[in-house]
């Protein structure tokens, strides 16, 4: 099927694409979801759904991997090419009725994160203590003189950026000449880091801060669990919240990383230079990230997969225990026959089981239709199939998509306000309403230009206006007040 | 002090505040999304009266403890004057954005209607006041120390918390009144509500006399909330019906008859 341009949702391809290079940086990042991917297939039937849940979403078609039996669903959605025109006006309504749902289906996990890597920044030491820096940021910020560290941080931040850049080209090279291989055994040796060594020091330091005594054994058991459960949820199946909960906690692994290692002015500079290459790689036509999404686009198919955090429902699931009236719709039976071979899903007692249609019914629909057979080798391959119910047409049910990469700036900013800013409180919190403002503004956008926008660019700028505009402004004359106890 | 100051006085400045959140606000992704929009407003006329504070202790420019005391004071008025037009400019933008979904969505009503507008804004607007305003002294209370050491009232953080009170719940009615007044072009009322919130910035200037500034403020706030209690449609009738739980909703929500 062919992919219109309003699928591509950069919010996510930046959340990605931005995870992936920081996965070199950090040596551990994204891990794709197959087992994620099956329920965002109703994304790709851009034809026959709601198009503005596809709008309002951060997702695009990389969700859909090729190699997912469950999830081909090609042949369906040309059928449905006719409806786009009149599904066009409901969905406008239904964007804006169901716009603020998915805002706030956004705004709950990166809070989420924000408030597990400010907790963590307040009461963990470990995390605001220089023990050094990133190879990636070789020159130190103790110097004497204000112009000399703020060349170091420059520089630190120009090497950074290249490494990010370089790291992205790569990717794109790599996808371009298909070395899938390769990409997928370095997001998983990634996730394998990140899952396992990250969370055993995030452990160990809190343990030390509550003085908690701990034996390996007790421990080894507890973070081979995390680790082994953690990767299950993410890169195959798993429940949707602990899938959230697992992406949430590596974001918040990553960022409290990035707090850790990275100087003050130089994490700041990165932040801001991000932004603007975020809004240079999307919506320029030779940025890499657009280069990425056309090369799918061609292709006809997902791209590489990626850390993207997700809040749609399980739909295979939901879909197996459906009782059989989402198969009456499944009339083109003939089409999945293929499908139905790949199928896993076997019915006991064939012969027996009429999928619950009665007699009556038959003869109605024969009437009506022509006769049709609704054979259980048919009734399998709908339930294997994707998004063809009513349920599925329901925008509520679609949810919305970030990347991992957004969630993690989001949250190094907010972490490095809370762990540096004199103005503490205020200054953390101006940070935290700012950059959910900006999201919220950036959706807005999404849903008013229909294509690609990155997630970066809006909430950062108005994060690190805040922050410095209310650690330097804000604060003293906070303190004034509280001192004097006026009230405003 | 520390905990029990901590969970005592952040409950009396948030407990309200919190309640109607959980009850009217949580439910509804919109009304949530107004709200935090509402902080985001208020954060950023605050930024600009920093501003301007800041601008005028540079010009200013000395040491004097009275001069400081006078410019934090016109600061103060400032941003009172800054927080209004805000509110006013966060009354427009909503009003355009109204205009703009029902136009778009081709329906007959508002998916909100501006008086919950004006009692979500207000609420947003409380909130992020009380915040700024206590959070800072709510961490201080956590920690050990003993209050008023060196002459400073020992009351010092339950003032502050019943002040942070009346300020939140102070918001949500002006928010309402505001709104309302601006809706049916009754500037007077506009002006009422801006003095309002003059003279009960002005009345904290009497702190640590907290007789001087807490007394007049609660009898403000009260003031203010018959007033928004009328303005929001409320009636004598409407309350005894709600508390004898004879009223439409709560018989149409348990299905029984009057």
């Amino acid at each position: 099927m062919c992919l219109k341009r309003k699928d591509l949702f950069c919010v996510a391809i930046i959340g990605f694409h931005r995870a992936v290079p920081m996965t070199e940086l950090s040596a551990h990042l994204p891990q794709f979801q197959h087992g994620q991917l099956t329920e965002n297939f109703p994304d790709n039937h851009l034809s026959n759904t709601n198009d503005n849940s596809e709008r309002r979403r951060h997702d695009n078609s990389e969700r859909r991997r090729n190699d997912n039996p469950e999830s081909e669903t090609n042949g369906q959605p040309q059928n449905r090419a006719q409806q786009v025109v009149e599904q066009d006006e409901e969905d406008e309504e239904l964007t804006l009725k169901y716009g603020a749902k998915h805002v706030i289906m956004l705004f709950a996990p990166v809070t989420l994160c924000m408030v597990v890597v400010v907790a963590t920044i307040k009461s963990v030491s470990f995390y605001t203590r220089k023990d050094g820096q990133l190879i990636y940021t070789p020159f130190t910020e103790d110097t004497d003189t204000v112009g000399q560290r703020a060349l170091n941080s420059i520089l630190n931040a120009a090497i950074m950026i290249s490494v990010i850049i370089v790291m992205t080209i790569l990717l794109v090279v790599l996808y371009k000449y298909r070395c899938y291989k390769v990409i997928h055994g370095w997001l998983i040796i990634s996730s394998l880091l990140l899952l396992f060594f990250f969370s055993f020091i995030y452990l160990g330091e809190v343990f030390k801060t509550y003085n908690v005594a701990m034996d390996y054994i007790t421990l080894a058991l507890m973070i081979w669990n995390f680790g082994v459960v953690g990767m299950i949820c993410i890169h195959w199946k798993g429940p949707l919240r602990l899938q959230q909960a697992y992406l949430i906690m590596i974001s918040a692994l990553m960022a409290l990383v990035f707090i850790k290692y990275l100087p003050e002015w130089t994490a700041w500079l990165i932040l801001a230079v991000i932004s603007v290459y975020d809004l240079v790689a999307v919506l320029c036509p030779k940025g890499p990230l657009r280069m990425l999404v056309e090369t799918a686009q061609e292709r006809n198919e997902t791209l590489f997969p990626a850390l993207i955090y997700s809040s749609t429902m399980i739909w295979l699931v939901n879909m197996a225990e459906e009782d059989p009236e989402a198969q009456r719709k499944a009339s083109k039976s003939s089409t999945y026959d293929k499908q139905a071979a790949a199928n896993q899903i076997q019915n006991e007692d064939a012969d027996m089981d009429d999928g619950g249609f009665n007699p009556e019914w038959e003869q109605q629909r024969n009437s009506r239709i022509g006769p049709l057979e609704s054979t259980p080798e048919s009734r399998a391959a709908v339930q294997a199939l994707p998004s063809n119910s009513q349920a599925s047409e329901d925008p509520e049910e679609r949810g919305v998509k970030l990347g991992l990469g957004d969630f993690i700036f989001y949250s190094v900013l907010v972490g490095k306000a809370s762990a540096t800013a004199s103005g503490d409180w205020n200054t953390t919190l101006a940070c935290f309403v700012a950059i959910l403002i900006g999201l919220c503004l950036t959706l807005l956008l999404l849903a008013i230009f229909k294509k690609a926008l990155p997630a970066l660019p809006i909430s950062i700028t108005f994060g690190l206006v805040f922050y410095f505009a209310t650690d330097n402004l804000v604060q003293p004359f906070m303190d004034q007040l509280a001192f004097h106890q006026f009230y405003i | 002090m520390t905990a029990a100051v901590f969970i005592g006085c952040s409950f009396i400045a948030f407990g309200p505040a919190l309640a109607l959140c959980v009850c009217t606000i949580a439910a509804e992704p919109l009304r949530l999304l107004f709200l935090i929009a509402g902080g985001f407003f208020w954060l950023v006329s605050l930024l600009l009266s920093s501003l301007v504070w800041f601008i005028a202790v540079q010009i200013g420019g000395s040491n004097n403890a009275s001069v400081k005391k006078n410019l934090l004071i016109f600061g103060v008025m400032v941003s009172v004057l800054l927080q209004e037009v805000f509110r006013f400019a966060y009354y427009k933008l909503l009003k355009k954005a109204n205009k703009g979904l029902m136009t778009i969505s081709q329906e007959e009503t508002l998916p909100i209607s501006v008086r919950q507008l004006s009692y979500v804004s207000g609420l947003g607007f409380g909130i992020m006041s009380g915040v700024f305003s206590l959070v800072n002294i709510l961490t201080d209370s956590w920690g050990p120390g003993t209050v008023g050491i060196y002459g400073d009232s020992p009351q010092y953080f339950l003032s502050s918390a019943f002040m942070t009170l009346a300020i939140v719940l102070l918001h949500i009615f002006w928010g309402i009144v505001f709104f309302d007044a601006c809706e049916k072009k009754k500037w007077w009322a506009l002006a009422l509500v801006i003095l309002s919130h003059l003279l009960v910035s002005g009345v904290t200037f009497q702190n640590p006399q907290y007789e001087g500034s807490l007394v007049p403020s609660y009898i403000i706030m009260m003031l203010m909330a018959t007033w928004a209690f009328f303005t929001a449609g409320g009636s004598l009738r409407n309350l005894k019906l709600c508390l004898m739980c004879r009223d439409k909703d709560f018989l149409l929500a348990n299905q029984r008859p009057r």
